[in-house]
């Protein structure tokens, strides 16, 4: 993506790529989004995280200018979607939910295809798409029609498709749903080296433990509202009461840990799991892993097992969508 | 293909004059810093970009030609033209003699049908047949893309959300027009071979003329499958009503005009002139909404130089007063004649495309 690195360093510093202010898109009385602030910035992967239904494709039509929004501005590399469609899709890149090619066509042909929309002459085109092609390993399927491709080449090909124009923004619609395993190591491998190359990546997902390596900063989008966003660390801060809580094994006779986790400063409670006797919850006001682990080492109980729970963005998510739903049920109350 | 590219151009042209002014006017100025991440577009000419329908309209038209539709529906109508003219010109032979001094003898080719023959003419088998070609090329045209999963990658590309449709619209009249041509080309040449006469200049133009017409007539059935096409999200639905719509239209056009025209100006017992004129003037002006009845007019007018007049009451007049014109019309004066049935013809293409254009661009991306 040499081609993205320039354009990307002059913009940077002078606006983000992606802002919107109360976006707002109503499809009569019902709120697909609901007064959403965003900001991604270049050469950064935002995970616009939610479940289905959560208005994230919705969104994602409004930034290309595909859905006029209802109330509120976006603007996309300065400049106004709803009014320069045009030159918005230049520079965006889209892969969409479920992507699809023309199955009579070759994986090379579609590919040609939109090379050619963007306006790309034949010969670049045609160096620019084997290196595309090798880039997601789809050299070998170039020439068979898409209609024999599996659903996980299809999305390779659409990232080899969106790659194209080399955009100066990436957005992806649910990239890694359909893909093997290994696949999805692929495909998260090509996101990054996208952002490291000074794109600004979106990426819609459901599937947290996919895309949470990825991601730099992250927006839970729950019902049409960006319910918390930030990076990784601060959003396991913002969650309620900021309490920790870390789980810890250590081989047996083990307790004393019980004493040894108290005296901690900070710690407010330590009780054995009700689930797991072999493990020990404590709570505490701040992370105390660090103390916690020396402690134990220093009183003859080397810990085999210390974790925070919590820690991990399907947690947080989890923890955002009982939060949400238990608010949503004291209004309807 | 005069008149067939002029038709391409007043529907789009209209269409796409309205879109472009109105994005010039909204756009901001072009984004500087934009180009210099493609290295194939300069930055100094941010409308350096292909007309998206071109390249749609390429790709679709590509897509038609190498289609099995494309193939089969070549191949029935060609059956067709070559059995009715082959019918008309043994007719043709026999009746050469007598009409030695005729003009345009060539063009009798097309609708001439002997006496006795089973064989309908060839303008019949098109104004029959062609609407098929219409509905064959356009009845998969936006739900084909949905069905692919191909529309919102489609549509996220630098194109105006017109294109697409645009595009299609003119790759079916391109498919259509090369198909009339092929097949006009196969007949001219067995009417060649076994009339023995070549075509005057003024016969290939009125040819000409005829192509133009008939892709204009098939292109109001294009038209409305794309419009089935945009409406119903599965294929076969959206071919089932482009059929029965064409069906109705074309088979029972006359029946309805009949009993429309019997409610508007009834005929009493008594045979009374006065009424049975009404009646039929009523007939006459319900019968222009039937495209296949414009398009049979504006053929028979088009290609037979001796047509002076669809009006019964005028012709009774004509012959009547004994001031009847010279037997036959020159090219200029053909056209006067088929004036109305031209415009309503273009005016319904038109009118067809225009309503698939606006539903198509009311609807949602997802949807």
């Amino acid at each position: 993506m040499a081609g993205a690195e320039p354009a990307a360093q002059t913009t940077a510093g002078t606006a983000p790529a992606i802002k919107t202010r109360g976006l707002t898109k109503r499809y009569g009385d019902f709120t697909a989004v609901d007064k959403l602030d965003l900001q991604v910035k270049h050469g950064e992967v935002f995970g616009l995280l939610g479940p289905n239904g959560a208005g994230k494709t919705t969104t994602i039509l409004m930034l290309l200018g595909l859905s006029e929004p209802t109330s509120g501005s976006a603007r996309v590399l300065d400049m106004d979607p709803a009014r320069n469609p045009i030159a918005v899709k230049r520079r965006v890149g889209y892969l969409p939910d479920a992507v699809g090619f023309y199955g009579a066509m070759t994986g090379r042909q579609n590919l040609h295809y939109t090379a050619r929309l963007n306006g790309i002459a034949r010969k670049p085109a045609d160096d620019h798409i084997d290196e595309l092609l090798e880039r997601v390993g789809l050299t070998n399927a170039a020439n068979s029609k898409v209609e024999t491709y599996s659903r996980g080449m299809k999305q390779r090909l659409g990232l080899a498709d969106v790659m194209i124009k080399q955009p100066s923004i990436v957005i992806l619609d649910e990239p890694t749903t359909a893909i093997d395993p290994a696949g999805v190591e692929d495909v998260l491998a090509l996101i990054r080296e996208l952002a490291h190359n000074g794109a600004a990546v979106l990426l819609a997902s459901h599937l947290l433990h996919q895309v949470q390596q990825v991601c730099d900063e992250v927006g839970i989008f729950v019902a049409g509202k960006l319910v918390a966003s930030g990076a990784m660390d601060k959003l396991s801060s913002q969650i309620g009461s900021g309490a920790v809580e870390i789980e810890v094994a250590a081989p047996p006779p083990a307790d004393g840990i019980r004493d040894v986790a108290a005296r901690i400063n900070g710690v407010t409670s330590v009780e054995k799991d009700p689930r797991d006797p072999r493990m020990w919850v404590v709570r505490a006001k701040r992370d105390v892993r660090t103390d916690l682990a020396r402690a134990l080492v220093e009183a003859g109980h080397p810990p085999y097992h210390l974790r925070r729970r919590g820690d991990e963005l399907d947690e947080i998510y989890r923890r955002y969508f009982a939060d949400y739903s238990a608010d949503s049920a004291e209004d309807a109350a | 293909m005069t008149g067939q590219s002029i038709s391409i151009a007043a529907t789009g042209a209209s269409a796409r004059g309205r879109k472009r002014k109105n994005i010039r006017s909204e756009s901001g100025p072009p984004p500087t810093q934009a180009a210099k991440a493609q290295p194939t577009a300069r930055a100094e000419r941010p409308r350096d970009l292909p007309a998206g329908w071109r390249v749609i309209a390429a790709k679709e038209f590509a897509d038609h030609i190498s289609s099995i539709r494309f193939l089969v529906l070549t191949l029935v109508l060609t059956l067709a033209a070559a059995a009715a003219v082959y019918s008309a010109a043994g007719g043709l032979r026999a009746l050469a003699p007598s009409a030695s001094g005729a003009n345009s003898l060539f063009l009798y080719l097309f609708f001439y049908q002997p006496e006795g023959s089973q064989l309908p003419t060839f303008v019949y088998f098109t104004a029959l047949l062609g609407p098929v070609l219409g509905i064959a090329f356009g009845f998969d045209g936006v739900n084909g893309e949905r069905a692919e999963g191909t529309l919102p990658r489609l549509v996220s590309q630098p194109i105006h959300r017109d294109d697409v449709v645009n595009g299609k619209f003119v790759a079916g009249l391109a498919a259509i027009a090369v198909i009339f041509i092929a097949i006009v080309a196969v007949v001219g040449a067995i009417g060649v071979l076994q009339l023995g006469i070549l075509p005057g200049i003024e016969d290939v133009v009125r040819l000409v003329i005829w192509i133009g017409l008939a892709v204009v007539y098939v292109g109001l059935w294009l038209a409305v499958a794309l419009l089935c096409s945009v409406v119903f999200r599965r294929a076969a639905t959206s071919a089932l009503v482009s059929i029965a719509a064409w069906l109705v239209l074309t088979l029972f056009a006359n029946l309805l005009v009949g009993v429309v025209a019997g409610v508007i100006s009834p005929v009493s017992d008594d045979r009374n002139l006065q009424q049975l004129i009404a009646n039929e003037s009523t007939k006459r002006n319900l019968s222009f909404i039937s495209p296949s009845q414009l398009f049979t007019e504006a053929t028979r007018a088009t290609l037979d130089p001796s047509l002076q007049t669809f009006d019964v009451f005028s012709y009774i007049q004509l012959r009547a007063d004994d001031r009847a014109l010279p037997s036959t019309l020159s090219l200029d004066q053909s056209l006067l004649v088929v004036w109305p049935q031209l415009v309503g013809l273009i005016a319904l293409t038109s009118g067809a495309f225009a309503v698939a254009y606006v539903s198509f661009m009311r609807q949602e991306v997802r949807a």
